[in-house]
């Protein structure tokens, strides 16, 4: 039973992720907002023995119409009716980020300022007057410092008095005369209306061409009058008019606020940021340096997550499998139980439990660098070569994710603002040939190009690429067009990573993972079990299984591409729950054993296949259908099943025809 | 004249250098592109220092706030000095 509701406002780099973990610890869970592909986070914390929820809204600059973030933000905090809102503040930044505070203000709300990373701003020398700053605002303000807990209890204790007290809230500022002037007379004209929102900020909002504002008032049943009064203001003023003068009339109180209360010194402290700039931004340096940081981060992803951790998940799982076949013997269990036990339950469930630990090594890693401020630095580095591409900088850090694990990539796509840009990054991702897929390569190299292993994977690698970007450019033309993305970002200073967070957002990531990527991998695997071992009349995983005969079935389509048998066709499918499952599954189907990898499935490969066959299939493997933990994760970041559905046939349509072509053409060529 | 405060000169922002500073007078760019700009703190009056102008987006300080800009957008910034 809460007694209140906090939400948690503030800019981007404010500190409000560190403030919202410390405020609820572990009682935190990740959602969406509903409809849109914003993150909801939300918890909750105990103090005197009552309960608080906490929102966590995202992080915006401002309380426009701007983006998904600025919208989800304002809907709630007009609709959701918080009890209290506590705006994080970057010490360092606070004029700044007094923007977003008037916008609280403006729209009637109550407001508990807490005023973080005051350690930082003290070491660049800044002074403040907390007194002032709270008499000149009429709100308390609370120094406080997230990343070391401290601050925490006076400002909740304060919100919490708020809470109670319910204290009025006045409108912060006035604009000038004409501005003015046009609310006064909107505001007479909208009296008596059934408004959604506060009688002023109504009027404002308009005034300023809100579209979000304007596009809810005309689905309401507003009076005629009203309806004409608006129509007219906008036939003899463009909405740009005023907006401009109203933004500046803001910062303008913003800075009447800080006047004096904060003591900036004359010249700015060249920080340590500024100096590990210096290089890490240098034009010469940029690239390499974040080479080698990638480097050095897939390197350990791979030496920890898959083959320490990986080994011991595997291992684990094993164990598990035998402990449950034992029990099951033992308890006399029909045959088909067990079978679906082993291969079904515990074979689906340890295809997602092997991701974990690659996983959460990639995250661990990939927070830390988040964290420390550095990530803002590789997308800037890459943003030039990516607008060549009609991409930018930060959709670069995503496909650079993909080379290790789809799932992550797609993920970080979450730091675009931008819907196009975050859709097309996440449409392309699959493209970025993932680490599950080198066994498969490794096998058909080993059979046919012993000695241009590199040449052949790299031209792999890179091909993936190039279909990935040629889609960008497609889709920046037809899909999602119109949107453009503008290169600001603000760059952080360098902290030393709060372990906390790294740990907290490393969890929020695998647990969603799991939960949600996970669902959809299992009864995936479930099925084509089912598929595989049915009838029960024929061998299991044979020919005449259900999976061998819609294997069968579809065979002559891959005919075209050089590899027509049920079995390459089933392995293909196969491959759809998980890459790693399409050389087993081949193994499995060719030997009258079950050979993993070595010689047997070599020799195999080679009887099966044709160079020119090797290098279609490949292709095809590179190109098509992720694995469901991929698409997993494709429905929940765009919050729908079209674009996962979408993603699975468009990217079978693409392998099969490059796989068509490529063995066409080389027959036609003369190659075999 | 000048009057008190009024500067002689004034730059687009991709034409300064490094360690020039500056005051925002106005943004030639489209109108969601301006908005933007002026709602992230370049609003009129406010202070820029560059950082970095060689290549890539221009990174500078704006009133204690390190921020990049693409070239694109920072050439539309026009600066009193």
């Amino acid at each position: 039973m809460s007694s209140g509701t906090i939400a948690l406002v503030g800019n981007p780099n404010s500190g409000k992720t560190t403030f919202f973990n410390a405020l609820t610890g572990s009682n935190q869970y990740v959602g969406n907002w509903p409809g849109v592909t914003v993150e909801k986070k939300e918890g909750s914390f105990t103090y005197r023995g009552k309960e608080y929820h906490v929102v966590d809204l995202p992080g915006t600059y401002s309380l426009g119409a701007f983006s998904e973030d600025e919208i989800v933000a304002r809907d709630y905090i007009l609709t959701g009716n918080p009890d209290v809102i506590i705006n994080v503040i970057d010490a360092s930044n606070v004029e700044r980020n007094l923007y977003l505070t008037t916008q609280l203000l403006e729209m009637g709300k109550r407001v508990v300022i807490a005023l973080n990373m005051v350690d930082e701003a003290k070491r660049r020398d800044i002074e403040f007057d907390i007194q002032g700053l709270s008499k000149r605002l009429n709100l308390p303000v609370v120094p406080t410092i997230a990343s070391k807990e401290k601050g925490i209890e006076d400002i909740i204790k304060v919100a919490i008095q708020v809470m109670e007290k319910k204290p009025p809230v006045k409108s912060p500022l006035k604009y000038n005369e004409v501005i003015e002037h046009h609310i006064n007379h909107m505001e007479e004209v909208l009296k008596g209306e059934n408004l959604p929102y506060p009688l002023r900020w109504t009027a404002l909002k308009i005034i300023e061409g809100d579209r979000e504002v304007i596009k809810k008032l005309n689905k309401s049943i507003l009076n005629q009058k009203a309806i004409n009064y608006i129509k007219d203001f906008f036939k003899y003023h463009s909405s740009g008019d005023f907006e401009l003068e109203i933004i500046d009339a803001r910062y303008a109180f913003a800075h009447s606020i800080v006047d004096g209360t904060i003591n900036r010194p004359e010249e700015d402290v060249i920080t340590i940021t500024d100096k590990i700039d210096k290089i890490f931004t240098n034009k010469y340096l940029g690239v390499p340096i974040f080479a080698i940081i990638m480097l050095i981060v897939f390197q350990l992803t791979f030496a920890l997550g898959q083959d320490t951790l990986g080994g011991v998940v595997a291992y684990l799982v094993e164990g598990l499998g035998s402990l449950i076949e034992s029990f099951l013997l033992g308890i006399n269990a029909p045959g088909w139980l067990i079978a679906f036990m082993i291969e079904g339950v515990i074979n689906g469930v340890g295809t997602v439990i092997e991701f974990v630990p690659i996983i959460t090594v990639l995250y661990l890693l990939l927070g830390f660098l988040e964290d420390s401020g550095y990530m803002a630095r590789a997308a800037y580095v890459w943003d030039d070569l990516m607008r060549k591409l009609g991409l930018q900088g930060k959709a670069f850090i995503s496909m650079i994710i993909g080379f290790g694990c789809n799932v992550p990539g797609i993920m970080s796509a979450r730091t675009l603002d931008n819907k196009k840009d975050k859709m097309i990054t996440i449409l392309i991702n699959p493209f970025m040939s993932c680490g599950a897929k080198l066994p498969i390569y490794s096998v058909f190299i080993a059979a046919f190009f012993p000695n241009h292993g590199g040449l052949i994977l790299f031209s792999l690698y890179t091909f993936g690429i190039i279909v990935g970007l040629i889609l960008a450019k497609i889709y920046s033309k037809t899909l999602f067009k119109g949107e453009s993305s503008y290169f600001i970002m603000e760059l952080p200073p360098y902290r030393i990573p709060t372990i906390k967070n790294v740990l907290r957002n490393m969890w929020d990531n695998v647990y969603g993972f799991i939960k949600r990527a996970g669902t959809t991998i299992f009864v995936v695997i479930t099925l084509l079990w089912v598929l595989a071992v049915l009838p029960a009349s024929a061998q299991p995983y044979g020919e005449f299984s259900i999976l061998g005969r819609i294997g069968a079935f579809l065979a002559p389509i891959f005919k075209l591409a050089g590899f027509g048998t049920w079995q390459e066709s089933v392995a293909l499918f196969a491959g759809i729950p998980a890459k790693e499952a399409v050389i087993g599954t081949l193994g499995m189907l060719y030997a009258s054993e079950y050979v993993e990898e070595g010689a047997l499935l070599v020799n195999a490969i080679r009887q099966h296949f044709t160079s020119l066959t090797a290098l279609s299939y490949m292709a095809m493997t590179l190109l098509y259908t992720p694995c469901v933990a991929t698409l997993g994760i494709i429905k929940k970041e765009t919050n729908s099943y079209k674009w996962m559905i979408y993603m699975a046939l468009s990217s079978f349509v693409i392998g099969w025809i490059v796989a068509v072509l490529i063995f066409q053409i080389g027959s036609l060529l003369g190659f075999s | 004249m000048l009057l008190k405060g009024e500067s002689i000169l004034t730059k687009g922002l991709l034409a300064l250098k490094n360690g020039d500073t500056g005051k925002v007078k106005s943004i030639q760019a489209g109108r969601t592109a301006t908005k933007r700009l002026y709602e992230m703190g370049f609003n009129t009056g406010a202070p820029v220092k560059i950082i970095k102008n060689d290549s890539g987006p221009v990174i500078v300080y704006l009133n204690g706030c390190k921020v990049a800009l693409g070239r694109g957008l920072a050439e539309k910034i026009i600066l009193d000095i």
